[in-house]
C-alpha cells in the first residue's frame, strides 16, 4: 500500500446539535410528499420546509431528510450545495441581498454591496455570503432580481427595494431592529 | 440440456431488421436495436453505428456497460438525414442519389439513435472544433500534472489531448482548486482536480455495485466528486470505479506510484479467487505482478471483477514461495535433489503399489489438465481421490460462495464428487487401517483436514506439491515446487461450466515447474501413456477423453472460454 499523504473527505456542512424534528414539521413533510409520485421528487420542497423553521440547513438535517426520503444522504448534500438559496450556515436575522447582474452592476450594485460591507464591518470580497458577529446581518450578492430598469436593485428578507441610494440604504439599515 | 459445447450462454435471439446509415461516407448496415448497458435491445445509438463501422468516435461519459447520461459532449459529431419533400417523400439527387439534410447542429453520439439513411460525419473540421473546443473547456481547471499523475500512459484526457489539444492553454484566470488525494476509502484515492465530471463512477457504484455512494457537490467550476463526509466508499466492487475513470481522479491505494502504466506487460488470466472466474489481465514487470484488472467477457463478468480478487495477488511473489525439490533421505533428513531423481524415485514406488494403496488429495484451485493427469494416475492405482471445498459468503454481482477456481473442472473430471470432500474421511479411514500408504497431495494443507500429522506419519510415502510452505510440506518424503496459475498456461472450469484458459505472465520461482509439466513426465514413467507433451496437445487430448469436454479444443476457446453442460 502507498503510504502517501491522504486527507479525509472535506466536510463543509455544520453541526446543529439538538437538531430534531418537530411534530409539525414531520407532519408537514409528510404530506408534502405524497403531492410527488417518488418520495424523491419531495426533497427540494422538503428542505424549503427545514430551512423555513430553522434558518438553515444542517447536517442533521441533511441526514434527516435522507432518512425521511429513503434517500442516501450524498443525495441530499448535492442538493443542498447546488442551491446557494438552501443555506449551510445560520444566517443573520436581516439578509441583505444586492442585486449584481448586468442593470444593476452597471447602475451602481457592486458600490451598494460595499457600502453595505463597510458600514457593517464587513469583507466586501470575500466568496459568498458575509454575516456579522453578532449575527444580525447577512450581506451577499444575488443574480437578477427583476426589477432591472430601477437599479441597483436589492431585497431585505422578503422586502424589495428598486433605486437604491446610500441613503435610502441607510434607512434601510436603520429601519432594521 | 443439449450435450454440444457453445459459446453463447443464452439461445440466439431472434434476427434482428437492419438498417443501412454512412459513417464518414461509408455505407454499412447495423441492427436497428442493440444492447443497452443492461443488454437490453433499444434503439441503436450513432456511437453503436460508428464502433461497428470501425470508426473511433472520442468519448468520456459513455460506456457501453453503464446507463448513457451524455454529460461531457466529447462524442459530439455532425449528421444528416434524408431530405424529405413537401409530399413526405425522399428528395433524389439528379444522380439518383437521396437528397440529405445536414442537420444544422451536431449530436451527441452516444445517446442519438440512429435512423435510416442517416450519415454520420466524425472527421468534419467542425467536429475537430467541437473537439477542441471540449477538451480545452475540460482542462480550464486541470492541474495539468502529468508527469507526476499516475494513470499516465491509460488517460483518455491525456489522449485526446495529444489529438485535439492545444499545445498552450489561453486560460490566464486563477484555477479553482479542489481537494487533492482525498481518502475515499480504503482502497481508493480521489484528486478533484484531475476529475472532468463524467458521473462514470457514480453510476456504476449506484447501478452496477448497488451502493449509491458518491455524488458530486456544489456548482458550475466548483463541481466536485465526493462520498458524504463521515462515509467510506467501501464496497467489494470499488475497484472498478478506477479502472473507468477516464482520467487520474480515482486511483488504487494498491497499485498508485508502484509503476508506470506502460512499463506493464499484460498477459490474459483468470481470478482465482472465486468460482466466477473473472477474466483478468495481469500486469507484470521482470517476473513481479504489479496488478489484476478485469478483461472484458459478457459471458462471465461484463467488464468489473471484485475487490477481493483483484487485491489477491500477493501471495505470488512471498520470499518463502516454494521453489527447490526437496526428498527425504533414509536417515529422515530433508535434502534438496532435482526433478529427474525426484520423478524417478516416485515413479518406482509407485509402480510397486499395490492397487488401492494410493490416495490423491488434489487442489480446487489446479486446472483441468492437472487433474486429468492426476485421474490418469488415479485409475492406475485404483486411487480414492478428492479435493477440498472453501466457502464463503457470496453476493449478487459477480463473488461466488465458492472460494475455488475450479471445483466444477474436478467434478467433471472425475477427482471429486459434488459434496467436495465426501470421501477426506474415507481416505482417513484408510490411512488409519494401513490399507493406503502413498498419499499424493496437491495444493493442500490437509493437516488442516480430516488427515491429521500423526495419519500423515503412518504413510510409507507422502508426495507433495505445493506453492508455499505449510504442515503438510513439511511432512512430504518428496516436495515438488508447483507454480501459481500466473506462472504457467491451463484452463478452469467456472461455476457454470465454462471453460477458460489463461496465459502465462511471470517465470516461477527457482526450480518450479508448472505441475501439468512433471504430472505428464511422472504418467508417461508409471503408465507409459504418452503425446502431449505441449499444454495445447494435452488439452485436446483431455477433451477427447472426458465427456464433459468432448468437442473442445485449446484453440477453439479463444480468449473468453465456452461453456460446457454441467
Ligand atoms: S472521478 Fe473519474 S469517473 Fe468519477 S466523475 Fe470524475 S472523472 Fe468521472
Ligand atoms: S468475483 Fe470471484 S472470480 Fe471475480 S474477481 Fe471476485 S473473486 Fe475473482
Ligand atoms: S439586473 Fe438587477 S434586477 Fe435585473
Ligand atoms: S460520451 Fe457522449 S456526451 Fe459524453
Amino acid at each position: 500500500m502507498s503510504t502517501a499523504h491522504t486527507e479525509p473527505i472535506p466536510n463543509p456542512l455544520q453541526r446543529q446539535s439538538g437538531f430534531a424534528a418537530s411534530a409539525a414539521l414531520e407532519a408537514e413533510v409528510d404530506e408534502l410528499v405524497t403531492h410527488y409520485p417518488v418520495k424523491r421528487a419531495a426533497a427540494l420542497m422538503v428542505l424549503h420546509a427545514i430551512q423555513e423553521q430553522f434558518g438553515w440547513i444542517s447536517q442533521e438535517a441533511v441526514e434527516w431528510t435522507a432518512r425521511k426520503l429513503e434517500l442516501q444522504p450524498i443525495n441530499v448534500y448535492e442538493l443542498v450545495t447546488f442551491y446557494p438559496m438552501l443555506r449551510q450556515q445560520p444566517m443573520g436575522k436581516y439578509q441583505i441581498k444586492v442585486c449584481r447582474t448586468l442593470s444593476c452592476a452597471l447602475g451602481g450594485g457592486c458600490e451598494l454591496h460595499q457600502y453595505f460591507c463597510e458600514k457593517l464591518g464587513l469583507n466586501a470580497h470575500a466568496h459568498g455570503p458575509q454575516t456579522t458577529k453578532d449575527g444580525k446581518f447577512t450581506v451577499e450578492f444575488v443574480e437578477c432580481l427583476a426589477g432591472c430598469g430601477t437599479a441597483p436593485v436589492m431585497m431585505c428578507n422578503d422586502a424589495f427595494y428598486e433605486g437604491v441610494s446610500h441613503k435610502k440604504a441607510d434607512e434601510i439599515l436603520g429601519g432594521c431592529q | 440440456m443439449s450435450n454440444t459445447a457453445t459459446t453463447e450462454t443464452k439461445p440466439a435471439a431472434p434476427a434482428i431488421e437492419k438498417i443501412k446509415v454512412k459513417v464518414d461516407g461509408r455505407e454499412l448496415e447495423v441492427p436497428k436495436l442493440m444492447p443497452d448497458w443492461q443488454g437490453k435491445l433499444v434503439p441503436t445509438t450513432m456511437i453503436q453505428a460508428c464502433e461497428l463501422a470501425k470508426t473511433d468516435v472520442p468519448h468520456y461519459c459513455y460506456h457501453p456497460k453503464l446507463p448513457v447520461a451524455g454529460n461531457c459532449r466529447m462524442c459530439l459529431v455532425e449528421f444528416g438525414t434524408p431530405a424529405l419533400g413537401p409530399d413526405r417523400k425522399p428528395v433524389i439527387n439528379p444522380d439518383g442519389t437521396p437528397k440529405i439534410a445536414k442537420s444544422p447542429r451536431p449530436a451527441i453520439a452516444c445517446a442519438t439513435p440512429i435512423s435510416p439513411g442517416m450519415e454520420i460525419y466524425t472527421q468534419t473540421p467542425g467536429v475537430k472544433q467541437m473537439r477542441e473546443g471540449v477538451l480545452e473547456f475540460l482542462l480550464i481547471n486541470h492541474p495539468l500534472d502529468c508527469p507526476i499523475c499516475d494513470q499516465a500512459g491509460e488517460c483518455k484526457l491525456q489522449e485526446y489531448s495529444v489529438d485535439y489539444g492545444q499545445s498552450a492553454s489561453r486560460f490566464v484566470e486563477p484555477k479553482v482548486h479542489k481537494p487533492k488525494a482525498v481518502d475515499l476509502g480504503p482502497r481508493i484515492v480521489l484528486d478533484d482536480e484531475r476529475c472532468i465530471l463524467c458521473t462514470r463512477c457514480i453510476r456504476f457504484t449506484k447501478d452496477i455495485a448497488g451502493d449509491d455512494a458518491l455524488g458530486i457537490v456544489n456548482r458550475g467550476s466548483y463541481n466536485t466528486l465526493t462520498a458524504y463526509p463521515g462515509k467510506v466508499f467501501d464496497n467489494n466492487y470499488t475497484l472498478n470505479t478506477v479502472d473507468i475513470c477516464p482520467v487520474g481522479a480515482l486511483t488504487s491505494k494498491d497499485f498508485r506510484f508502484q509503476m508506470r502504466v506502460w512499463f506493464l506487460k499484460e498477459t490474459k488470466s483468470i481470478c482465482t479467487s472465486c468460482a466466477t472466474g473473472c477474466n483478468i489481465i495481469v500486469g507484470s514487470r521482470e517476473e513481479k505482478v504489479y496488478r489484476y484488472t478485469p478483461r472484458e467477457n459478457d459471458a462471465v463478468n461484463a467488464c468489473w471483477m471484485c475487490d477481493h480478487g483483484r487485491l489477491n495477488y500477493k501471495w505470488i511473489g512471498r520470499a518463502d514461495r516454494l521453489a527447490e525439490v526437496r526428498r527425504q533421505t533414509s536417515e529422515g533428513r530433508s535434502e534438496k535433489t532435482t526433478w529427474t531423481v525426484a520423478l524417478n524415485e516416485i515413479a518406482e514406488k509407485l509402480k510397486k503399489a499395490p492397487h488401492g494403496s494410493v490416495a490423491i488429495v488434489a487442489s480446487a484451485r489446479q486446472t483441468n489438465e492437472e487433474f486429468w493427469l492426476l485421474k490418469k494416475l488415479a485409475d492406475k492405482f485404483g486411487a480414492l481421490t478428492d479435493s477440498i471445498g472453501y466457502f464463503g459468503e457470496g453476493d449478487k454481482l459477480l463473488l461466488n460462495v465458492d472460494r475455488t477456481p475450479n471445483r466444477t473442472g474436478a467434478r467433471l473430471i472425475g477427482i471429486c464428487q459434488a459434496n467436495v470432500g465426501i470421501k477426506m474421511m474415507v481416505i482417513a479411514d484408510s490411512i488409519k487401517v494401513g490399507k493406503v500408504k502413498t498419499l499424493i497431495v496437491f495444493g493442500e494443507d490437509v493437516t488442516k483436514s480430516s488427515l491429521d500429522a500423526e495419519l500423515l506419519g503412518k504413510l510409507d510415502t507422502l508426495i507433495v506439491s505445493d506453492i508455499l510452505p505449510n504442515e503438510t510440506t513439511k511432512r512430504a518424503h518428496y516436495l515438488l515446487p508447483g507454480c501459481a496459475h500466473v506462472e504457467k498456461r491451463g484452463t478452469f472450469t467456472n461455476i457454470k461450466g465454462r471453460v477458460q484458459k489463461f496465459m502465462k505472465a511471470v517465470e516461477a520461482p527457482g526450480d518450479a515447474r508448472p505441475e501439468w509439466e512433471f504430472l505428464h513426465d511422472l504418467v508417461y514413467n508409471v503408465t507409459g501413456q504418452d503425446g502431449f507433451l505441449t499444454i495445447e496437445g494435452l488439452f485436446n487430448e483431455m477433451a477427447k477423453d472426458v465427456p464433459a469436454f468432448n468437442g473442445l479444443t485449446w484453440a477453439g476457446l479463444g480468449d473468453t472460454g465456452v461453456t460446457v453442460p454441467t
